[in-house]
């Protein structure tokens, strides 16, 4: 029996499994996918919000600030890339002036450090790219951009340095409640645990469901993005929204962590949850919503486009608590927006709750500092030649786009959770996510990930499951044809 | 630091014409850079036939075709670098680049010619909406892991695009037991060849469908089928006209963009149109001794003309070199003018000193004509007035200037290259 299963490894389940793995427990975490990062994480505008959208009071607007001012550390800690660009609120109408303002006293509110009302020319002298019909704008400071596959995988990958183990392509179908903790049971056999964090993202409604008379329905708000090519990625320099609505903060333009420029999302609720498929008006949309805020987009530059889930929850905050009916079983739910920007405070609340119901105590050997994959563009050129004399693969340039070398993706594959597909080595080192998508690259990443997992090229996958990337092999390799020359 | 008399990026067919035209132009002191493992480029993956009517008057297979090339570079002993990456070329032609071996090196060029070649428009430059599972590959990858990686990509495949490489990986998927249910083009024409269309999809029964696009893509994890529609003239599909067609795999072949992160890096101006090099008589980009030539400059449909051009940079690189170019005796330029009906040219600019005896322009059509004429202006004059039957946006255009007519007209400033229709 474990001391705790957390059911979800995006960025909430993460967070929390990093945070227990402080104290003295056994830990499993599981993932219905092959890879943590695989549902709304992964999905999202990639911003760490400042702070000022959710009511005063809310659990949103607590986490958030919280997590803001903690990104720095813990990127640090755990070698994540993060930068703290700022924001912009943008206001087109005199008429909303006073929903601008009231937008800043919120924050203010809230804790937000640094906003500030701007005028039409502060505006657009800080973006000259913005709408020239822009009249004010709220400039948030401490607003920033994450990588949230590097914010996720890291905080998994010290997790699991930790102690805590993770199982993959493990799905919780049901939950029994015991005379001592709950039976969880999976395609993989039954998994015993006196606690549960249910942290399952769009299906944390279901999770809940299976042990609480209390039901809760999430409805998933789908977010279609278009992501554009690095060329264009200084458009702007921070992240650009409109005024927010009821149904979230508008469609955003902002640089993205790794300089493309980003553009989404929609906000379409669906009662499909595996429905993060983009559709031609929600794309359609995103463009025109985006040009409203942002003057001359190059929209031609637009390298590939996505969506996805957020979970909402009835009440509009994220749900971070013992389920009254189901003492031991703890939810972690209703994570939309801000989740990325609040993880690193709900990974510490969730552990906060387990700690003082199990009287947790702190380990003495916990690792709190990780190393991510090296990235050889950051070293000098001597520091790089030695790299390459010592480990030949980090000369062997693999993806044209992104620069990434073959040393690169042996160390993703190879280290503590490592990537077994097309997609977790894209997210762990960028090969595959430059303009040419992959097309390149993809066949000598599959050549190199059948190669050291041992596995036949057929078996190779581009997101585990189903998702084989080959149908066999063909008839006529054209190595063995005889040449038909005339000479 | 090494230094060279040219540097050569990329040892695909442009690179290795251009090569072997400036070593046998006199030039010693020869490097080609190459990123993958063996010289040669795309040609290497096209293993069907086709190859090199204009240049040898016979037909050969991609490799066939580069191999001539290749024994070539072999037999002049030129200098090439293999699995070697180009990371960044400074504007005084300072070459960067990385190997398993040398680790990260620079080069001192004193010429470079650049032959990266083009890449495929990837499935998020359509912006096609859905879901997005493995078994969506350009036609190119698909064609690589086909014929050089000797694996099957799909069993049934529908094709967006109907650019030279889809329609011939439409034929070599249904040579290797899979099923091409349809060709879409969202366009009224092909992009591609004649000759394709014909011994590629009618050969087959293969349906093109023109004026068709994919509006749907299905299956969370491995493509379970895509939805074509047709589309207006603004290229709106239109609804009602949706058709469902069940398939594990969809091939995009829709444009290539010429490859010129490095030109642009290094300060080179590039044409909006072509996305390549703006380029003069010599091939010689905005940068002086900077070359381009073949599918980094502007997409070939043959790899002839690819190989012709490219002789043609090896031997304007080599007089560069040898300070036989006429220099600064070129004195001002004549521009090159797209008329009515001409996307672009290649070259944009004419210097006569600069110029060998006959100069090929080419160029490319906006849309399909019918019995129209190709027409060259020297500034008011029409001086070429031709009869085509028909042209095409999928077929390269060229005209043949001769340097002797130029020099007659020591005061033209602008040719003007335009359709006229009946």
């Amino acid at each position: 029996m474990y001391d705790i299963v957390i059911i979800g490894s995006g960025v909430s389940g993460a967070a929390a499994a990093r945070e227990l793995s402080r104290y003295q427990a056994d830990i499993c975490v599981l993932e219905k996918e092959e890879d943590v990062c695989c549902g709304t994480s992964k999905a999202n505008s990639a911003i760490v919000h400042a702070g000022y959208d959710a009511a005063a009071g809310s659990l949103k607007a607590k986490l958030n600030v919280r997590g803001n001012a903690k990104m720095e550390s813990l990127a640090r800690e755990l070698d994540f890339p993060f930068r703290r660009t700022g924001s912009l609120v943008l206001c087109f109408e005199e008429s909303d002036l006073p929903e601008l303002e009231a937008l800043c006293d919120r924050g203010r509110a809230n804790g937000v450090k640094g906003l500030r009302i701007l005028t039409r020319e502060e505006t657009l002298d800080m973006e000259p790219n913005a709408a020239e019909d822009v009249c004010a704008s709220l400039y948030a400071p401490s607003a920033g951009i994450v990588c949230p596959f590097g914010l996720n995988i890291a905080l998994a990958e010290n997790a699991c340095a930790n102690g805590v183990e993770f199982k993959f392509q493990t799905e919780v179908k049901d939950i029994k409640k015991m005379e001592e903790g709950f039976e969880l049971y999976t395609n993989h056999g039954i998994f015993e645990a006196r606690y549960v964090v249910n942290a399952a993202g769009i299906y944390g409604d279901v999770i809940h469901n299976m042990v609480s008379g209390k039901k809760i329905h999430l409805t998933a708000r789908r977010g279609d993005y278009c992501l554009l090519d690095k060329e264009a990625g200084n458009h702007v320099t921070r992240t650009i929204f409109p005024l927010p609505d009821k149904m979230g903060k508008g469609v955003l333009v902002t640089p993205t962590i790794h300089g493309n420029l980003l553009m989404g999302p929609t906000a379409i609720e669906t009662e499909e949850k595996e429905g993060t498929n983009t559709t031609r008006e929600g794309l359609d949309q995103v463009l025109k919503k985006a040009g409203r805020s942002v003057r001359n987009l190059p929209v031609r530059q637009v390298i590939t486009s996505f969506a996805g889930l957020r979970a909402h929850a009835p009440g509009d905050d994220f749900i971070i608590e013992e389920a009254e009916d189901a003492p031991g079983f703890i939810d972690c739910i209703g994570i939309e927006s801000p989740g990325i920007a609040s993880c690193p405070a709900i990974g510490e609340m969730t552990a906060d709750i387990l700690r003082k119901k199990m009287g947790l105590k702190e380990k003495t050997d916990f690792i709190s500092t990780r190393k991510g994959i090296l990235n050889p563009n950051t070293l000098s050129i001597d520091e790089r030649n030695a790299l390459i004399r010592e480990k030949p693969a980090y000369g062997n340039l693999i993806c044209r786009c992104e620069m990434i070398s073959e040393g690169e993706i042996l160390d993703a594959i190879h280290r503590p959770l490592g990537a077994k597909s097309l997609d977790g080595i894209k997210r762990r080192t960028r090969a595959g996510m430059g303009r040419c998508q992959g097309g390149f690259c993809a066949p000598r990443v599959m050549e190199i990930l059948a190669r050291e997992l041992g596995t036949d090229i057929r078996d190779i996958t581009k997101s585990g499951g189903a998702s084989r990337m080959l149908a066999g092999i063909s008839q006529i390799p054209h190595r063995n044809i005889e040449p038909l020359g005339k000479e | 630091m090494k230094s060279y008399d040219i540097v050569i990026i990329g040892g695909g067919p442009a690179g290795l014409a251009a090569a072997v035209s400036a070593k046998k132009s006199g030039i010693e002191s020869i490097l080609i850079l190459e990123r993958d493992r063996e010289l040669g480029g795309i040609l290497n993956q096209c293993i069907h036939n086709g190859f090199g009517l204009h240049t040898f008057r016979e037909e050969l297979t991609g490799p066939e075709y580069a191999e001539r090339f290749i024994s070539r570079i072999k037999e002049l002993e030129i200098e090439y670098r293999l699995n070697t990456m180009v990371m960044n070329i400074s504007p005084g032609k300072l070459v960067t680049a990385v190997n398993r071996e040398e680790g990260m090196f620079e080069l001192q060029a004193e010429a470079v010619i650049l032959a990266m070649g083009c890449r495929e428009r990837p499935r998020g430059a359509l912006n096609i909406p859905g879901y997005r599972p493995a078994g969506i590959y350009s036609a190119g990858t698909a064609q690589r892991l086909v014929n050089m990686e000797g694996v099957l990509p799909g069993r049934e495949v529908v094709i967006l695009g109907s650019g030279d490489i889809g329609l011939i990986m439409a034929r070599r998927m249904t040579l290797e037991g899979a099923e091409v249910k349809a060709v879409a083009e969202l366009m009224p024409y092909s992009g591609g060849l004649k000759r394709n269309i014909v011994q590629c999809l009618d050969d087959y029964d293969i349906p093109l469908k023109l004026s068709h696009t994919v509006v749907d893509i299905r299956g969370k994890e491995r493509v379970e089928g895509v939805t074509l529609a047709e589309v207006d003239g603004q290229g709106k599909p239109i609804p009602g006209t949706e058709e469902y067609y069940t398939c594990d795999t969809l091939l995009l072949s829709v444009g290539l963009v010429p490859e010129n992160e490095l030109s642009r890096g290094m300060g080179v101006e590039l044409n909006p149109v072509t996305s390549g090099p703006k380029v003069n008589e010599s091939l010689e980009t905005s940068l002086e001794g900077v070359f381009a030539c073949g599918n980094v400059l502007h997409v070939h449909d043959l790899v002839d003309f690819v190989s012709e051009e490219a002789a043609a940079a090896g031997r304007h690189a080599a007089a560069y070199v040898k300070n036989t170019d006429g220099g600064k005796a070129k004195g001002t330029a004549v521009k090159l003018r797209t008329g009515a009906g001409v996307r672009y040219t290649v070259p944009e600019s004419i210097h006569t000193a600069g110029m060998e005896d006959v100069l090929p322009l080419r160029f490319r059509v906006d849309r399909v004509y019918k019995n129209c004429y190709v027409s060259v202006y020297f500034d008011e004059e029409r001086v070429l007035h031709r009869k085509r039957r028909i042209a095409a946006p999928g077929e390269m255009e060229e005209v043949r200037l001769e340097r002797e007519a130029l020099l007659r007209c020591p005061d033209l400033k602008q040719i003007t290259v335009k359709i006229e229709e009946e």
